[in-house]
């Protein structure tokens, strides 16, 4: 869970920054349609992620800023001195209560209700009344997106996290829990469903192992839980274990800021006297984890004596919140830097083992003597830059497991927000991505995770009565693919309702009444700003930012995406990405002079044209004949347009290609060399896409070479997932 | 040529002129990144004809425009003593493939003359105007439409 958080705030940060720049722009007069956008993008992000860990006061404010920018968005808020500063002072609160909550700060910023007082003033001045908030008969699409009607009431609906209570708890097992086969970590993971649940063991009292082995119960937990769920859930979780443990649950005020409503209770049979006295523990040990556990727990009562030995815990005095800050610095070694550096280290290190082939070249020539020291040297140096290369390349690639984990989160957390039921099933997490795709894939994946489980899939009884599993399964899966990462989710929901979605596009102004569409064009309209056809308003589901800013995001990373969807089945959506900089299993062929790499994944076999039985098919067309079929020869050459007769000669060899449509091909080409790693350059950067390569790569002589994309080899009527673009223009919503 | 001490800094301008098919051309020297020897370029497929190819420069993957089809000035002979021109007006990094490169003056803006309205398509959209150095006529390339667009790979 640290690590999911300290993702959050990882985000938090890059949103900040951007937040402030679209501020600074704003401030300077130099604002736009996508700077507004973008502002509110960020912030809307925060109130997802917020709303996700259950930060309700960060929701709560970033809700109240959003509402805000949603209505500069819809041009009902005129950008004025005033407002610019208020925007400002509302950034800089953000940034606070987001920093607040990174160091697991509870106290709530003097100014907090203030701020969000003014922020509602400045949209109320604009707020349309209710009853246009469900648009019938308004035909201005603006009116939807804005509905500060839900604002900030508390417990509005299902999983609301205003209504939720802070609970403090200490859970101190006895060794007879452990002998009743009681498990601490069941119960803990129990809780954890209730709600944001930190977790900190105290282990500072236990005894060293080789003294009193199993004289107390081990390691006192000591729990910060934020749930809706009412107490009696709380202790429902711990009814076995009366008389087993120690247990004291606090309930916090809902700001958390003070305890004065704190209750303490004690198990039956277990007074405090009597663990004060230490009979189950060391004396001394029990009644400081006591104290501890009080000063802890309760910052507003008395201040834990100074003349309590506190040696043994160091950290017995502080605060809950400081523990947790604690908790979250000593995770994982490592180390932000700047893709930009890493870049780069990455070319210079390339450009060191091209020089390295080359002087090993010219050394070889010269005929020196194979004993000679220098010869030796070139031995070294070549295992050095060797590594070196490896080493650097794996800074950039990562496996996606860790994108996924937090998918599955947001799987949960969703399905709770929504009353449905749904699991995660992921596929392929050990696929190496670019660092920079798997970070910027976060957000859109988040929404598109999101909108699945809230849009897709049905309500369990619905799910029941077609016969559906009851828990809605969604499904990530990701591999690479001719040198793209191929990222599909599917959800086995009830498919788009395309009337629904055609009504919805009409009735905002998107498409004229009538117009013909094909059912890929409506699915299509999904991704058009402003469009969203869930009405309510939620702290979680988007206000249509979603899928437009899905595509946008993909697409700036030089991907696409599509989508299909079979009614009463379910939705999928792929994404493709390039590869910019990953690492590619590649064949290196020659075809017309030019070096070229084949990818190995779609590779199934390569055959001799000499030794294979090859037929004429018509005019020109040839097939190859194998065991299993007859199988389209292409001449790579023809193909690339590097020669213009196709020429399938004796001393040609054939690549049998096999795409994952299981469409097969064999690539005709002059030579094959070597199977060997290539760096992968995209071409996007300085020229653009070229039909039938994928990227670059540059050999060992320093020799550029291509690397075809072998999906793109098959005849033409059997390809598949044609890159997707719609004539929709982004960010003109309102005309047709 | 205008008296040196007229030239104020405002309109200066440093060019570095080149030669193709024995014609004097200029581009702004804020654009060039640096000149490379010849270098052996490797073909892509459905690019236009005056792509000649790609390059590697230190690990980046740059395309090479042959100036002389560019500028529509027809096929060059390839020669080893030919120099590409790296250039950056703004995102994307090319080479120019160029018979070579001559001079790099100091130039006034004022002293630039409109084309000449020509017969040629290229010279019409690729020339932004015409500097006089000596008896020589030196053309100024606008790199920005010079580049590679994407309207004119046709796809396959």
């Amino acid at each position: 869970m640290n690590e999911l958080l300290e993702g959050f705030f990882e985000e938090c940060e890059e949103l900040l920054e951007v937040l402030s720049d679209g501020l600074d722009a704003m401030a300077a007069g130099t604002v736009d349609e996508d700077t507004i956008n973008a502002v509110f993008r960020s912030v809307h992000s925060i109130k997802g992620g917020a709303g996700a860990f259950g930060m309700e006061v960060l929701v709560e404010f970033s809700h109240a800023f959003e509402n805000v920018l949603d209505g500069m968005r819809s041009g009902k808020i005129e950008l004025s001195p005033t407002l610019v500063a208020l925007l400002y002072q509302a950034g800089d609160h953000l940034s606070t209560l987001v920093e607040a909550n990174a160091q697991g700060d509870q106290n709530v910023p003097t100014a907090h209700d203030a701020l969000i007082a003014d922020l509602k003033e400045a949209c109320s001045a604009i707020a349309p009344p209710p009853e246009e908030a469900d648009f019938e008969g308004t035909a201005d699409l603006n009116d939807f997106d804005f509905m500060p009607l839900t604002i900030d009431v508390p417990g509005e609906g299902p999983g609301e996290d205003f209504a939720s209570t802070q609970y403090e708890i200490r859970f101190a097992p006895y060794p007879s829990l452990y002998e009743h086969g009681l498990e601490p970590v069941l119960m803990l993971r129990a809780l954890g469903e209730l709600g944001d649940l930190q977790i900190d063991a105290r282990q500072d009292h236990l005894a060293p192992l080789s003294e009193q082995p199993q004289s107390d119960g081990g390691v006192i937990w000591l729990l910060q839980l934020k749930t809706t769920s009412p107490r009696q859930s709380i202790e429902q979780i711990f009814e076995f274990t009366r008389d087993l443990c120690e247990l004291d649950i606090f309930e916090m005020c809902a700001n958390g800021a003070t305890s004065e409503t704190s209750i303490r209770r004690f198990p039956e049979g277990h007074d405090p006297q009597r663990i004060a006295d230490g009979e189950d523990m060391g004396g001394d040990e029990a009644a400081k984890a006591t104290m501890a556990a009080e000063t802890a727990f309760a910052p507003a009562a008395e201040p834990a004596p100074t003349s309590l030995p506190v040696p043994s815990a160091p950290d017995a005095s502080a605060t809950g919140s400081k523990s947790s800050k604690v908790s979250r610095k000593s995770g994982r070694d490592t180390l932000r830097v700047e893709l930009d550096r890493v870049d780069r280290l990455v070319n210079i290190v390339g450009e060191l083992v091209i020089s390295e082939a080359m002087l090993r070249q010219s050394m070889s020539d010269t005929e020196m003597s194979s004993n000679s020291s220098a010869v030796n040297a070139m031995v070294q140096l070549k295992q050095l830059s060797g590594e070196l290369q490896e080493s650097v390349m794996a800074i950039r690639a990562q496996p996606v497991r860790g994108l996924f984990q937090r998918m599955s989160r947001i799987v949960r957390e969703t399905a709770r927000e929504t009353g449905k039921e749904a699991c995660l099933v992921t596929e392929g997490d050990a696929t190496e991505v670019d660092k920079t795709v798997t970070e910027r894939l976060v957000e859109p994946l988040t929404h598109m995770i999101r909108n699945a489980v809230d849009h897709g899939l049905e309500h369990p009884d619905i799910r029941e009565g077609n016969g559906k599993p009851k828990v809605g399964t969604v499904s990530l899966s990701a591999a690479h693919r001719s040198g793209r990462i191929q990222i599909q989710l599917r959800d086995d929901g009830a498919g788009i309702d395309r009337a629904k979605v055609l009504q919805t596009a009409v009735r905002k102004g998107l498409i004229a009444p009538g117009e013909e569409m094909s059912e890929a064009d409506i699915d299509n309209l999904l991704f058009m700003p402003g469009f969203s056809t869930n009405d309510a308003v939620s702290n979680l589901s988007g206000r249509g930012v979603g899928m437009d800013v899905v595509r946008s995001e993909i697409q700036a990373l030089g991907g696409r995406v599509s989508i299909s969807s079979v009614a009463g089945r379910g939705t999928t959506f792929s994404i493709s990405l390039p590869l910019t900089l990953a690492v590619l299993e590649g064949m290196i062929v020659s075809v017309a002079g030019e070096r070229i790499v084949v990818p190995t994944t779609s590779l199934r076999e390569t055959v001799r044209v000499s030794e294979a039985s090859v037929h004429v098919m018509g005019q020109s067309g040839q097939v190859l004949s194998i065991r299993d079929g007859l199988i389209p020869i292409v001449d790579l050459g023809t193909r690339l347009g590097f020669r213009n007769v196709d020429s399938c000669a004796a001393d040609q060899s054939l690549l049998l290609i096999e795409a994952d449509s299981g469409r097969r091909v064999a690539l005709a080409v002059d030579q094959v060399f070597d199977q060997r790693e290539v760096v992968i350059k995209g071409l996007e950067q300085n020229y653009q896409q070229i039909p039938g390569i994928a990227a670059a790569t540059i050999l060992g002589d320093g020799r550029i070479a291509l690397i075809v994309d072998t999906d793109q080899m098959i005849p033409l009527g059997s390809s598949i997932g044609e890159p997707f673009e719609t004539a929709i223009e982004i960010g003109a919503p309102n005309h047709v | 040529m205008s008296d040196e001490a007229q030239i104020t800094a405002s309109t200066k301008r440093e060019i570095v002129s080149f030669t193709v098919q024995d014609q004097a051309f200029c581009i702004d020297i804020g654009h060039v990144l640096e000149i490379r020897g010849w270098t052996q370029t490797t073909t892509l497929p459905h690019a236009p004809d005056y792509v000649k190819g790609l390059m590697n420069l230190r690990g980046t993957v740059l395309p090479v425009l042959d100036m002389s089809r560019r500028l529509g000035l027809g096929s060059a002979e390839p020669s080893n003593r030919d120099v590409i021109i790296i250039v950056r007006p703004e995102e994307m990094t090319v080479g120019f493939l160029v018979e070579a490169v001559s001079d790099i003056l100091t130039v006034n803006n004022d002293e630039m003359t409109p084309t000449p309205d020509v017969n040629s398509a290229e010279t019409k959209s690729f020339i932004e105007g015409i500097f006089t150095h000596g008896d020589q006529l030196i053309r100024a390339v606008d790199v920005r439409s010079i580049m590679p667009t994407g309207a004119e790979v046709h796809p396959q």
